[in-house]
């Protein structure tokens, strides 16, 4: 199973691309998928802040099983930053 | 008209597409790059866009102006790359029956573009620069698709 991700901002900084084709052995939800890269790549692990996860362009749920072919993208806080939160 | 582009927008544009002989009023908003943030000197901003879901979050913000406020037409433009101090970064034109119905749908699809659709912003100081958002510290938002 081949998923593209593709990395925006701070994290395509700390990812050190812009976008990465994985390929997966077993069904892994978004959540996991981050996980493991952040295993693997200390400066994503360093990060901070919120990320949101896209699946095909669309926001999605870290529970989100992946399929064959999915783009998957990891979204820092948008420019705006959140209503909700403090900085 | 939805889109994000890399040269300086023309706000004459938007207004020429969401002009409608049935609207009686037209708002329009423009994001400009300010010098200065939470104190710091900034000398440029520099925007970067996940522009095919951008334009898909821009698409529906003008879908839900249109039924909620009831707009006739919503333009959006977005600016990404460099853009120098003062300059416009996003450009909003909404026309409406009447001018409650322009102002309210104009302030609703700015503040949710700002939330929701991914563009970011890097704002470059003399000796450094950062990405704006809640990264440098703080608590993670509380919306449902954010994992911190």
């Amino acid at each position: 199973m081949r998923i593209r991700l593709r990395f925006f901002a701070a994290l395509r900084e700390r990812a050190g691309a812009s976008e990465l084709t994985r390929e997966l052995a077993r069904p892994t939800t978004v959540g996991a998928l981050w996980d493991d890269l952040r295993r693997e790549r200390p400066r994503l692990a360093e990060f901070r802040g919120a990320v949101a996860f896209a699946v095909n362009q669309e926001y999605v749920d870290s529970k989100m099983t992946l399929q064959d072919n999915d783009e998957v993208a990891f979204i820092p806080p948008v420019s705006g930053g959140c209503p909700r939160c403090h900085v | 008209m939805f889109e994000v582009v890399e040269h300086p927008i023309e706000l004459s544009r938007l207004i020429v597409a969401v002009s409608r002989p049935d609207a009686g009023a037209i708002a329009t908003f423009l994001g400009t790059t300010r010098d200065h943030n939470a104190g710091r000197q900034v000398i440029r901003l520099q925007y970067e866009a996940y522009p095919e879901m951008a334009l898909r979050e821009m698409r529906r913000i003008g879908e839900q102006a249109i039924e909620r406020f009831s707009a006739k037409a919503v333009a959006i433009v977005h600016r990404v790359g460099v853009v120098e101090i003062g300059e416009t970064s996003v450009a909003i034109a909404v026309s409406a029956a009447h001018r409650d119905a322009a102002f309210a749908a104009c302030r609703f699809a700015i503040d949710r573009l700002k939330e929701i659709v991914p563009i970011w912003k890097k704002e470059h100081y003399r000796g450094g620069e950062i990405w704006i958002g809640p990264q440098q510290g703080g608590p993670p938002p509380a919306r449902e698709h954010f994992a911190s």
